[in-house]
C-alpha cells in the first residue's frame, strides 16, 4: 500500500500552482467576472495548452502526455484552486474522457489531438431542467441522424466547439458528439451563480449527430464519465477548499477586534478546526478516488462518490465559512471570498448534486450488501 | 499511488490470517476501552499472551523489547485482521501498551525498561495512567496532588521517599491496574507547569485506595484513586525532577500518534445502518432505506468514515516511508467520536419507539445502538474534549493565537481556583 503520490506528481502540482499563480490571479478571475460576456479567459487557456496540461492524461498516440490520471488530479487541484476562469473540466473530464471510453478509433483520432492544442473546447450536453440527469428527464430525441431538443445549463456552452449530448433514439438514452457551430444549432449565454465559468442553453432543431457508444448504452456512459469526472472535479474542490482554509485563516491572523486578532477567538479557532476536519477527509476520499480512476479498479463507482459528497461537503463549508470569517468584507466584489463562494457551487453541481450522489451511493452499497 | 497490498504485505497478510484462523479465540465478547468487563479479563490475557508468544503484539517494538520487530504497516495488517476475526480484546491493555509502557521507554533506566516492558507486551501487567484530577483534566497542569520528599529516608544509594497526598479521578482500568504513572506537584512555588513530576508507581502500595466510579452508560471502568501518605522511591521517577509536564507530553503524543485506520472497517457502522434500515418498515410498509433522509444520513456516514480510513493510511504511507507524517492525524480523534454519537443517535431514531429498547433480548441488534448511545459522550470527553482538541488544531497546526492565559506567571499556589 502507497497512499500518497510521488515526488515526481508533487513537483507538478507545485509547479502547476506556481504558474497559476502568476498567469491566474484573483484580480484577473475577478475583472473577467466584470465582463459582459464573462466566464472564460482565452489568454489563460491557451497557456494551459502550451502546457500540455490538456493531453496530461491523454495517451500518446492521440497527442497527449500520457502521463495519467495521478497527474491529471494534481493539476485539477491546483485549477481549483486558483479558480481558474477556463473550460478545463467540460473539455478534459467530460469531452474528452467521453471519447476516450466510448469513442471508435476515427473519433479519438478526430478530436483528440485538437483536445490537446486546445484548439477544440469540448463539454457535455446533459441536464434539460431542474433535477437529476435520468432517463426520465430526458426529452432530447434523435431520429433519422438529426437531433431536437434544448439543453440547459450547459457549462462552457457558449464557447464550446463540441458537445457530448444525451438524448434518446427510439426511445432509447444514447451519446453523440454534436458541431456547436454547425446547423441546426443556437445557443445563448445564461447568467449562473458563477460567473468565472460561463454556461448556455442550448437549443438543437434538426442537428446533425455523430452517435458515441451503442444505441441505448448513453445513461450508462454517461454515469461512468460522471464517476471520472467527480473524481476529478473533487480534487479542484479540495484544492479550492484548501486555499478557503488559508485566506480565512491569513485574515483571522491579520484582523483585530476588541483588542486581539480575531484568529484568538474561540469561535472563529474552533471553526476554522472544522473547516480543516473537513478538508482532510475530503482529500482522504478525494486520494482514493484518484488511485480507482488511475487504476480503473472496480471500486471506481464508490470511490467516485466518497469523494464527490466529501469533497463538495467541505468546499461549501469553507466558502462560506471563509466568507464569515471575513466579515463585511466578506461580503464585497472587490475581496476574493466570492469568487470561492461561488465556485463551490458550481462544482457542487456540475456532476450533479451531493443528493443525488448520496443516493446513488447508498443503491451501490445495497447491490454490495445483497452480494 | 497504490491501494493494493504490495506482494509482501499481501504475502504477510496470509500468514497472519492463517495464524489467526488456527490460533484465534471465538466468541468470546470482547472488552472495550473504559468499560472492561472483569469477567473478560482472563481471555483478555491468554490471548495477548499467545499474539506476545507469537511475535503479534506490539509488531512495530523492537524484539529484545518482547515486540515483534516489524514495521508499521505490519501491524495495521494484523490489526485489520484480528478486527476481521472479531477478536476485541485489547482493552485492558491499550493505555498501558499505548502510553504508560512507551513512557517509560522514553524515560526510564535500562533496568526499569527490562522490569515492565516484557510483561506489560505479554499481559501479564496492565497499567494506568492518573493524571486528572478534579481540579483539573483539560487543564492537567492544575493537579493538586502534592509528592513531598521524607529527608529522613535517604539510603547510603542517595534513594528516597516521596510522600504522596492527594486524589486522582477519571482513571480507566485503575480498580484492575498492577502499575501506573502518576503525576504529582512536587513544587507549589513555581508556576503551574513547572512544579510537576511523573513517577511509576505500584498501585498495591499501601496507602492507595481505589473508588470505582458508576457511569452514566451504566458501566464502570474508571475510578476515583485516593493517595494518602503513598510512598514512592525518588529511582522510581521518569524523567527529572520538575519537569513531569515535559513527560506528560510525551504521553499524550504516544496517544495521539496511534495511527488510526489500523482496525478500522470499511463505512464504519454505515453498512450496518443499512441493513438494518432495510429490515425496518415506514409508513407505507416499505423498507426504511428507501427514504430519501434515510439514504443521505447514511452515505454521509459511510463517506466520514472513509474518510477517516483513508486519512489514517496517508499517515501510515509517510511512516512507511521513513517520512513524519502531516498534522492530518489529529483530526481523527476530534470526527470519529462525534461521528459514532451521532450514528448512535441516528440509528436509534430510525427505530421509532422502539429505539428506546436495551434489552437485548428484545431490541435491533442487541441493542449494540442503544449501548452506543449511552456510551459515545465519553468518547468525546476522554482523551481530550472536542474543544481542547480544535485549540489544538488551531494553534498547532493553523498556527492560530493560543488562548489567553491568566495563569502565566503566577505561582502555582497563588491561583484562583473554582469548584
Ligand atoms: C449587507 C451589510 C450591510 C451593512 N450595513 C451597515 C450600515 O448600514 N451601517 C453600518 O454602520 N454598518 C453596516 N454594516 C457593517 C456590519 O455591521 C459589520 O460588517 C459587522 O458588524 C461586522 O464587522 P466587520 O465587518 O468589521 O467584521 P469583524 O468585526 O472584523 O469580524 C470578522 C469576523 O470575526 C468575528 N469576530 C469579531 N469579534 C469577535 C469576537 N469577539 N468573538 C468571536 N468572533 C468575533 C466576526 O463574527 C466575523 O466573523 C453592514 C454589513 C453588511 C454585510
Ligand atoms: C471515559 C473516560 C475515561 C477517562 N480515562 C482517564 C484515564 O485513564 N486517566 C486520566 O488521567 N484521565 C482520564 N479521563 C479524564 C479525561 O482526560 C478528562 O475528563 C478530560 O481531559 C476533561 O477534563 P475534565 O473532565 O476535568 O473536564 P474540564 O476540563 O473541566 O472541561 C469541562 C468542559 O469545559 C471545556 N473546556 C475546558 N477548558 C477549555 C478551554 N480552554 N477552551 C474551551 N473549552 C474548555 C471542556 O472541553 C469541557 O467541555 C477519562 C475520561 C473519560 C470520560
Amino acid at each position: 500500500m502507497n497512499f500518497d503520490f510521488s515526488d515526481e506528481q508533487l513537483a507538478l502540482k507545485d509547479e502547476a500552482r506556481k504558474f497559476l499563480a502568476a498567469k491566474c490571479p484573483p484580480d484577473r478571475v475577478r475583472k473577467l467576472m466584470d465582463e459582459d460576456s464573462p466566464g472564460f479567459d482565452p489568454e489563460l487557456w491557451a497557456q494551459v495548452a502550451e502546457q500540455g496540461w490538456l493531453g496530461a492524461a491523454i495517451p500518446e498516440e492521440h497527442g497527449g502526455l500520457g502521463l495519467g490520471y495521478l497527474e491529471l488530479c494534481c493539476i485539477a487541484e491546483e485549477l481549483g484552486r486558483a479558480v481558474a476562469p477556463v473550460p478545463f473540466a467540460s473539455t478534459v473530464y467530460f469531452f474528452a474522457e467521453a471519447l476516450l471510453r466510448a469513442g471508435t478509433a476515427e473519433q479519438k483520432a478526430k478530436y483528440l489531438p485538437q483536445v490537446v492544442t486546445g484548439e477544440i473546447i469540448g463539454t457535455i450536453a446533459s441536464a434539460e431542467q431542474a433535477g437529476p440527469v435520468s432517463a426520465a428527464n430526458i426529452n432530447a430525441e434523435v431520429s433519422g441522424g438529426k437531433l431536437n431538443g434544448v439543453k440547459m445549463p450547459v457549462t462552457d456552452g457558449v464557447v464550446a466547439h463540441h458537445a457530448v449530448v444525451l438524448a434518446k433514439e427510439g426511445g432509447k438514452p444514447t451519446l453523440y458528439i454534436v458541431d456547436l457551430n454547425g446547423p441546426g444549432v443556437s445557443r445563448e449565454a445564461v447568467n449562473t451563480i458563477d460567473r468565472s465559468r460561463e454556461a448556455a442553453r442550448v437549443e438543437f432543431k434538426d442537428a446533425p449527430v455523430e452517435r458515441l457508444g451503442e444505441v441505448g448504452d448513453g445513461l450508462a456512459l454517461f454515469e461512468a464519465i460522471n464517476d471520472r469526472a467527480a473524481v476529478l472535479i473533487s480534487f479542484e474542490q479540495v484544492g479550492g477548499a484548501d486555499m478557503c482554509l488559508e485566506m480565512a485563516k491569513n485574515y483571522a491572523l491579520d484582523r483585530f477586534a476588541f483588542g486581539r486578532q480575531i484568529g484568538g477567538y474561540q469561535a472563529i479557532k474552533h471553526r476554522l478546526a472544522d473547516m480543516y476536519a473537513k478538508n482532510v477527509l475530503a482529500r482522504g476520499n478525494a486520494y482514493y478516488g484518484a488511485w480507482a480512476l488511475n487504476s480503473d479498479a472496480p471500486e471506481l463507482p464508490i470511490a467516485a462518490a466518497g469523494a464527490r459528497i466529501s469533497a463538495s461537503d467541505a468546499y461549501w463549508f469553507a466558502a462560506r465559512e471563509n466568507v464569515q470569517v471575513h466579515g463585511g468584507m466578506g461580503f464585497t466584489w472587490e475581496v476574493d471570498c466570492h469568487l470561492h463562494y461561488r465556485r463551490s457551487r458550481q462544482l457542487g453541481l456540475v456532476a450533479g448534486s451531493a443528493r443525488s450522489w448520496k443516493h446513488r451511493l447508498v443503491t451501490m452499497l445495497e447491490r454490495r450488501n445483497a452480494a | 499511488m497504490d491501494f493494493n497490498d504490495t506482494p509482501e504485505e499481501a504475502e504477510y497478510r496470509a500468514k497472519v490470517r492463517a495464524w489467526l484462523e488456527e490460533n484465534a479465540p471465538r466468541g468470546v465478547k470482547g472488552a472495550s476501552l473504559g468499560d472492561e468487563d472483569e469477567s473478560q479479563m482472563d481471555a483478555c490475557k491468554a490471548w495477548q499472551a499467545k499474539k506476545a508468544a507469537a511475535g503479534y503484539a506490539q509488531i512495530r517494538w523492537p524484539k529484545e523489547w518482547g515486540g515483534g520487530g516489524g514495521t508499521t504497516i505490519q501491524s495495521v495488517i494484523f490489526a485489520q485482521e484480528e478486527s476481521r476475526m472479531g477478536v476485541q480484546l485489547g482493552g485492558p491493555f491499550a493505555i498501558g501498551l499505548g502510553m504508560c509502557i512507551p513512557t517509560v521507554m522514553a524515560t526510564a533506566d535500562d533496568e526499569t525498561k527490562k522490569r515492565f516492558v516484557g510483561p506489560a507486551v505479554r499481559g501479564e501487567t496492565i497499567w494506568c495512567q492518573l493524571f486528572s484530577e478534579p481540579a483539573g483534566g483539560s487543564d492537567v497542569a492544575a493537579i493538586r496532588t502534592r509528592a513531598i520528599k521524607d529527608e529522613s529516608s535517604v539510603d547510603e544509594n542517595g534513594d528516597f521517599d516521596w510522600v504522596i497526598n492527594g486524589q486522582k479521578i477519571w482513571t480507566s482500568g485503575a480498580h484492575y491496574a498492577d502499575y501506573g504513572i502518576v503525576l504529582v506537584r512536587t513544587d507549589p512555588d513555581a508556576v503551574k507547569h513547572k512544579g510537576l513530576t511523573m513517577f511509576w508507581i505500584d498501585m498495591k502500595s499501601p496507602g492507595i485506595e481505589c473508588k470505582n466510579i458508576h457511569q452514566m452508560s451504566g458501566a464502570r471502568g474508571f475510578n476515583e484513586v485516593f493517595f494518602t501518605d503513598v510512598r514512592v522511591k525518588d529511582s522510581q521517577r521518569l524523567g527529572a525532577l520538575n519537569d513531569g509536564w515535559n513527560v506528560s507530553i510525551i504521553t499524550l503524543m504516544n496517544e495521539r500518534a496511534s495511527v488510526g485506520g489500523g482496525g478500522g472497517a470499511r463505512g464504519g457502522g454505515a453498512l450496518k445502518a443499512l441493513q438494518v434500515a432495510q429490515k425496518i418498515r415506514d409508513e407505507n410498509g416499505d423498507p426504511l432505506s428507501n427514504n430519501t433522509t434515510v439514504r443521505e444520513k447514511i452515505a454521509e456516514h459511510y463517506v466520514r468514515a472513509e474518510g477517516l480510513r483513508f486519512t489514517g493510511m496517508r499517515s501510515l504511507t509517510a511512516l512507511s516511508q521513513g517520512k513524519t507524517p502531516g498534522p492530518e492525524q489529529s483530526v481523527s480523534k476530534l470526527v470519529q467520536a462525534s461521528a459514532m454519537q451521532d450514528l448512535a443517535d441516528f440509528m436509534v431514531d430510525l427505530q421509532d419507539q422502539a429505539g428506546i429498547i436495551r434489552d437485548p433480548a428484545h431490541a435491533v441488534e442487541n441493542a449494540d445502538f442503544q449501548e452506543m448511545f449511552l456510551g459515545t459522550p465519553g468518547g468525546r470527553i476522554a482523551g481530550g474534549t472536542d474543544e481542547i482538541l480544535r485549540n489544538i488544531i488551531a494553534e498547532r497546526v493553523l498556527g492560530l493565537p493560543g488562548e489567553i492565559r491568566v495563569d502565566k506567571n503566577i505561582p502555582f499556589k497563588d491561583l484562583p481556583t473554582g469548584r
